[in-house]
């Protein structure tokens, strides 16, 4: 595998071919903030994030999806990229009840260590405090809709690593909702082989595992073997 | 119809068309598009074959073809010979069909075809055996000409030979962004593949007020087929794909006949034109989802998953369906293609203007007099195709705005509308060419609200796959939806152009990407209609209902 070397941040880096902006920004030390992607699953680039500004590049693209080029000129940090990606965590803290006093992943939750990171103070957009469900079906677990941010990560651990595919998305819009198999409760799930694998990459506290209250859901993603931990932490 | 008001009893419907034995000297073309046939066309066919039999005329015939374009007066019967249509030729009006039946023996009447606007202003490429040839009849289409373009291409010319001609051909992509088809095909044709590729050609039009593609597929369906087979020869593909949408039961039927009888004809299947090149071809039909218009959602959806659309590269030209090189084009684009293949690139490159050669089909729709299917040369002003060929505006109404490229499109005012129509002047006017829906608006429209409109279809239509198409074209909804209710205040205003320019730069896909530029064009060119909905209150239009302030404040939806 050849080596590609380019510019990130105005350092200047070196990758193998076929790694991704993010990849070799991290092995940097560079950090491009994220939430749907999670190391050992497949990238979607659906948050939008992590977009990075390319020289030449009219549009800004995804850097977890992005491979690296020879002479590639990435800015990650701009003034523009910074107010955009405080649009995309208030997008999401305005588009469900993200109530953090009274959720399972208060301090343990990765929206809410965003907001902190990228400096968001306030909602300028109303609230749109849709009805959502939470689901408490399943023996050991439970999905509380308001919460989710539709990252997938549950449905590509499921797919991907347990290989079970129990979890998929429904409906269109803000209207999308998790489903567990062709959308029958969690607890009558015959694919569902109750691995909490799910529970463990949820960046928020959608999905729970039963018995803990407030702010004890701390995640223990090392015991999933499958799941490289990046630098100490899971992101 | 017997009696007014009494239902048609249901009878056998004819199915071949009245074809004399001897010389034809008049047919009749009665259009069974979905327009015509949604006003009983069908009626009307076995009317006339009815008269024309009763009546002795044994040199005419009459014969079911697709669209004949002016569809807001149809149902519409040609009389190619006398170069003349006859409009508002309805099943239960008996002066009306013997009208047609007088044409046919040889009187006058009808609208001369030769010296009317909305016809001679036309160049007809795509369109050309519209209205000509009966869609269900491979015959008819070999009758005109069809499939000599693929067989010369797999019998006389090389793949890079047909790559050639539509690169030097100028031809762009016609489902919106206009990418060279030449240079997409060559991409394709480029890319190695061990265990085959694919031709898609994608028929999930969905823009509001757009008909092309449905059009198309319903009059000439072997065409697009023919089309399809060319690309697969170019590109090094035997398998072809084509997706419509589940909306236009017609076209999937004419398609599956049209690919059942040129099969049958050993036009398309194993070593077409007696060649060692095969090809077939496949249906797939949509489930509803305006996103799988977006050719990875549409891939997606071929393969069987949700129609979901993936961050672009890799292109479906390198890893397409099932991760083999996919060619996907329009239905326009490879309608197209034969008659590049048969009159050669010169012809066709020397339509059209600038970097925009050829033609496009653009769906007229709205305050117009001649609403339908035209086509005409790319570089036609606005003014030409809404006032010439469109008729201007009925009643006499004063034109206000005319909106193209459906929900990624913007509102054109009437400062432009001697500005070209071609991709380039298009784009720089904030809009885009899109599939080819064009609504003409008059003055009883509220800008804000025709935003309002659009917006309201994102949202809806958003995959939900990316926070700022998904949470984003919601929120400028409703932002909308306070300016026109008369809640909105000027923060609020500055506050939906912030997030415009958001959701456009950093949406996954082209939907989401697009969704702005109904409110950014509106705001570009109408501004003051949005200051009057918020400074003063009042819609100039007079179409939002306007919220009292007074109750507003009081139930604390507006500070002030």
């Amino acid at each position: 595998m050849s080596v590609l070397t380019l510019t990130i941040e105005g350092r200047d880096v070196a990758g193998q071919t076929g790694h991704t902006i993010l990849q070799v920004a991290r092995e940097n030390g560079i950090e491009i903030p994220t939430l749907c992607h999670l190391q050992g699953l497949s990238d979607v680039g659906a948050c939008r994030l992590c977009v990075v500004e390319v020289e030449g590049q009219r549009k800004l693209l995804p850097a977890c999806v992005t491979a690296i080029d020879e002479g590639m000129n990435v800015t990650v940090n701009s003034e523009r990229l910074a107010a955009y990606r405080r649009r995309v965590i208030e997008l999401l803290f305005t588009e469900r009840n993200h109530v953090c006093s009274v959720c399972v992943a208060d301090r343990n939750c990765r929206l809410q260590d965003l907001a902190v990171e990228l400096g968001l103070t306030h909602f300028d957009l109303p609230l749109l405090s849709p009805q959502a469900s939470v689901d408490a079906t399943h023996e050991r677990f439970g999905i509380d809709h308001n919460r989710c941010v539709l990252c997938t990560r549950c449905v590509r651990v499921c797919d991907e690593i347990e290989g079970a595919h129990t979890w998929d998305v429904m409906g269109r819009g803000t209207e999308a909702r998790l489903i567990t198999d062709l959308g029958t409760p969690w607890g009558d799930s015959k694919t569902c082989t109750s691995c909490g694998k799910c529970v463990q990459v949820c960046p928020t506290g959608a999905l729970f595992e039963k018995g803990r209250s407030v702010a004890e859901a701390r995640r223990r993603r090392p015991y999933l073997p499958y799941l490289v931990v990046h630098e100490g932490r899971t992101r | 119809m017997s009696e007014a008001g009494t239902p048609t009893p249901a009878r056998r419907r004819r199915q071949e068309p009245l074809i004399p034995d001897g010389p034809v000297r008049a047919s009749a073309h009665v259009c069974m598009a979905a327009g015509c046939l949604s006003m009983q066309a069908d009626t009307v066919f076995d009317s006339l074959c009815e008269r024309v039999t009763a009546r002795g005329l044994t040199d005419v015939a009459v014969k079911r073809v697709g669209c004949l374009g002016l569809c807001a007066a149809g149902p519409l019967v040609a009389v190619p010979q006398k170069g003349r249509i006859y409009d508002h030729v309805a099943a239960d009006d008996e002066a009306a069909l013997d009208g047609v039946v007088d044409g046919l023996a040889g009187g006058e009447g009808g609208r001369p075809t030769a010296t009317d606007p909305f016809f001679s202003h036309q160049v007809k490429v795509v369109l050309e055996h519209c209205g000509q040839i009966d869609p269900e009849r491979v015959e008819d289409y070999v009758a005109v000409g069809g499939y000599e373009a693929l067989t010369k291409a797999v019998t006389t010319m090389t793949p890079a030979e047909v790559l050639g001609e539509v690169t030097r051909s100028g031809i762009r992509g016609r489902g919106g962004a206009g990418y060279p088809t030449g240079l997409k095909w060559t991409t394709v044709a480029k890319t190695d593949s061990a265990d085959g590729k694919y031709v898609v050609c994608n028929g999930d039009e969905g823009d509001p007020g757009a008909f092309m593609d449905r059009s198309v597929l319903e009059s000439s369906p072997q065409q697009v087929l023919e089309g399809m087979a060319i690309a697969g020869y170019a590109v090094g593909a035997n398998h072809g794909y084509v997706y419509v949408r589940a909306e236009y039961p017609l076209a999937v039927k004419r398609l599956t006949t049209a690919i059942r009888q040129a099969e049958h004809a050993g036009l398309l299947g194993p070593r077409i034109a007696d060649s060692s090149f095969s090809f077939d071809v496949e249906i797939r039909i949509g489930a509803g989802a305006f996103v799988c218009g977006e050719e990875t959602a549409l891939i997606a959806s071929i393969e069987g998953g949700r129609g979901t659309p993936r961050p672009r590269p890799p292109y479906p030209a390198a890893s397409g369906l099932w991760g083999k090189p996919t060619l996907i084009n329009n239905v326009e684009t490879l309608a197209s293609i034969p008659t590049i293949i048969n009159r050669g690139a010169e012809w066709y490159s020397a339509i059209g203007s600038g970097k925009s050669l050829g033609t496009k089909v653009f769906a007229l729709a709205g305050s117009v007099v001649n609403t339908g299917l035209i086509e005409v040369p790319l570089g036609l002003t606005l003014r030409e195709i809404v006032f010439d060929i469109g008729g201007g505006l009925p009643g006499g109404g004063k034109f206000k705005a005319v909106q193209t490229g459906g929900p990624s499109g913007g509102c054109m005012p009437e400062s432009l509308l001697d500005m070209s129509v071609d991709y380039e002047s298009l784009a720089q006017a904030g809009s885009i060419m899109g599939s080819g829906g064009m609504i003409v608006m008059d003055d009883g429209t509220c800008m804000v609200d025709v935003a309002k409109f659009f917006m309201d279809f994102c949202r809806e239509e958003s995959c939900g796959k990316c926070v700022p198409c998904r949470v984003g074209t919601t929120q400028m909804y409703r932002l909308l939806d306070r300016i026109t209710r008369g809640l909105a205040s000027r923060d609020e205003l500055a506050e939906l152009e912030s997030l415009a320019g958001m959701v456009r730069d950093t949406s996954l896909c082209g939907l989401g990407q697009g969704s702005p530029n109904p409110v950014v064009s509106t705001l570009r060119y109408f501004r003051d209609e949005y200051m009057a909905h918020i400074d003063d209150h009042v819609c100039p239009a007079g179409v939002c209902k306007m919220e009292p302030r007074e109750a507003a404040v009081a139930a604390g939806e507006v500070a002030r």
